[in-house]
């Protein structure tokens, strides 16, 4: 279960560069809940993502996985409880390693790693099976080094590191926008899968609302650093395209109107 | 044949620092710089200690170790301290020239009777060689001294290069490769990269200092000014080595560092035999590696016009 409490993050605070970036959000995840997270451009929910991660201290609020407090720890601990896919394909994989060994490093995540041999006999078995388990016909190229692979590909050997161990929790950061349609297809399915399979609990984010009516089984929806939508059940299930098209839509008048009314009072008064 | 054993071994003693220099310039994609004080820091600290009388085993070692220590602070600062990894590097090597003046007590330290590993290789080679104190290597007459250095040397870089593919291939060795390849996905993936940094940069300048400590050894003294210009030279031989075993695979990497060291030496005793002013040395070895960096691009460029597609640089 993840439970963030009144987090916020600004930065460049003090500069005329200030962004607040996350403004007081609070989110309980229950365990084995599969969460998609939208929002436009600039909405904090990348943000989001990295607070929880760890990438940046948050400037105030707590965030609480599996019943730790991790508010303070820096990323490369919070690893051991959190696996992550990013947009990048190149963020997830050592391009110069091999994929046998990229795999045999995420096999440690959160361990000790120590001075016995990254591949020892029986380690290349184990691995092979699990990339057939992906179905990308990928277990006959595991010494080829990982940089050679597309990018679809590489996305999903990252998504099998990080859930080779089981997380406490998983981040996909828009993990399939970078890729072409087809690949995002592919990549996305094998996501569901895997977390339907070993009942993770997942954050995603996502540009696609295809993405986000289908998969999940909550929606979270941020604007401006907060949660403005949030839902579940049978609310979500029935949830189409153009219902959160129109959603947003409102939102961007009500920025407007917004806009708008602080321009007429800046006139009026100053 | 003086000349070729003499190069030999000598490159086969600078092949340690060419593989320090891979594990830094290569590995974690660090220039480091903190290389040119800590080839004469190995060389100061085994040179005082041999001369205080104290045995090769032990004044080699620990000049080994005083090396890792310098990598570490140089570590510390870019990891911990968030410095630019040039200028933590400059640091060090600035602070370790004062540390070597110390450490010698003055700027040139000469062996003396001093027994080191080279007056051990020399008596082992004397029990091989006619009273004129030469042995048949390859048909010819050769100086057993120069000759058992050779060997001597070489089978300690095999020795050091063999151990580095093993711990390449260990959990942390890997992780340390992929460190330099994705730090983001180190991280990911539980570890301390700044960690994993600093211990890579201890371990190139470990092995940085070792080169030191025997080229010391190998000269017959310790100078002050040994490390200008070690970085480029050490760079110079990987870069030949890359091109020579033509291979990303880490194993033809460390070897190709080693035989880049030695060939490289062979070019500069050939240069300097047909007349190269010592003087031009470090400025053809600065040209040439600049060369070496650049033309790989500029072949790709130039191809792509000849075939009529843009330049995709």
């Amino acid at each position: 279960m993840l439970e963030i409490q009144g987090i916020s993050k600004t930065f460049h605070a003090g500069t005329v560069n200030e962004v607040r970036s996350l403004r007081g959000v609070n989110l309980t995840i229950d365990e084995g809940s599969f969460v998609v997270v939208i929002g436009t451009n600039g909405s904090g929910k990348s943000t989001l993502l990295n607070a929880v991660a760890g990438t940046f201290p948050v400037d105030t609020g707590s965030i609480r996985l599996a019943g730790k407090d991790i508010t303070r720890w820096p990323e490369h601990r919070r690893a051991a409880l959190i696996g992550r896919v990013f947009q990048n394909p190149f963020s997830g994989t050592a391009p110069h390693l091999t994929v046998a060994e990229n795999l045999a490093l995420a096999e440690r995540r959160g361990l000790s790693l120590g001075l016995g041999r990254l591949l020892p006999g029986g380690a290349r078995e184990r691995i092979r099976s699990g990339i057939r388990a992906l179905g990308m016909g990928l277990e006959d190229r595991l010494d080829n080094a990982i940089g050679s692979l597309s990018g679809g590909q590489r996305q999903a050997l990252t998504l099998l590191m990080a859930t080779t161990l089981r997380p406490q929790l998983l981040l996909l950061d828009e993990h399939t926008a970078a890729l072409d349609p087809r690949s995002a297809d592919q990549v996305v399915r094998i996501t569901d899968r895997i977390i339907a399979r070993d009942r993770l609990t997942a954050m995603m984010v996502t540009h696609s609302m295809q993405q986000a009516v289908t998969y999940g089984d909550r929606l979270v929806m941020m604007h401006r650093g907060q949660v403005v939508l949030d839902l579940r059940g049978a609310e979500k299930s029935r949830l189409r395209p153009e219902d959160l098209l129109q959603r947003f839509e409102e939102l961007r008048r009500a920025d407007l109107v917004d806009a708008a009314a602080a321009d007429m009072l800046r006139r009026r008064y100053v | 044949m003086s000349l070729l054993l003499g190069a030999l071994g000598m490159g086969s003693v600078l092949a340690l620092l060419a593989l320090g220099i891979f594990v830094s310039f290569r590995i974690f994609a660090f220039p480091d710089m903190t290389a040119e004080g800590s080839v004469t820091l190995g060389a100061a600290v085994a040179a005082a200690l041999l001369v205080a009388g104290h045995d090769p085993v032990t004044a080699t070692a620990a000049a080994t170790a005083a090396g890792a220590v310098a990598g570490t602070v140089t570590g510390v600062l870019h990891t911990r301290f968030r410095l630019n990894g040039l200028l933590a590097g400059i640091l060090v090597m600035t602070a370790l020239y004062s540390i070597n003046l110390h450490i010698m007590g003055r700027s040139n330290l000469p062996l003396g009777e001093a027994q080191s590993f080279v007056t051990l290789t020399g008596s082992l080679a004397a029990r091989f060689a006619d009273h004129d104190g030469n042995v048949q290597f390859m048909g010819r007459a050769a100086s057993a001294q120069d000759l058992g250095l050779f060997i001597g040397a070489a089978i300690f870089a095999g020795v050091v290069c063999a151990a580095l593919y093993l711990f390449f291939h260990t959990r942390i060795g890997s992780a340390m490769r992929a460190t330099g390849d994705n730090p983001q996905m180190i991280r990911a993936l539980g570890s301390n990269d700044g960690m994993l940094i600093t211990a890579g940069l201890a371990l190139s300048n470990a092995l940085v200092a070792l080169s030191g400590a025997l080229l010391a050894q190998y000269q017959g003294f310790a100078d002050l000014q040994m490390g200008i210009g070690m970085l480029v030279w050490g760079l110079a031989s990987v870069i030949i080595g890359e091109s020579l075993t033509g291979s990303g695979k880490l194993g033809y990497l460390l070897i190709g560092a080693i035989l880049g060291s030695v060939l490289f030496r062979l070019l500069v005793a050939v240069a300097l035999r047909w007349g190269l002013d010592p003087a031009d040395l470090k400025l053809v070895t600065a040209v040439f590696v600049l060369i070496a960096l650049v033309a790989p691009g500029m072949v790709a460029q130039l191809r792509g016009r000849l075939a009529g597609g843009a330049p995709n640089a």
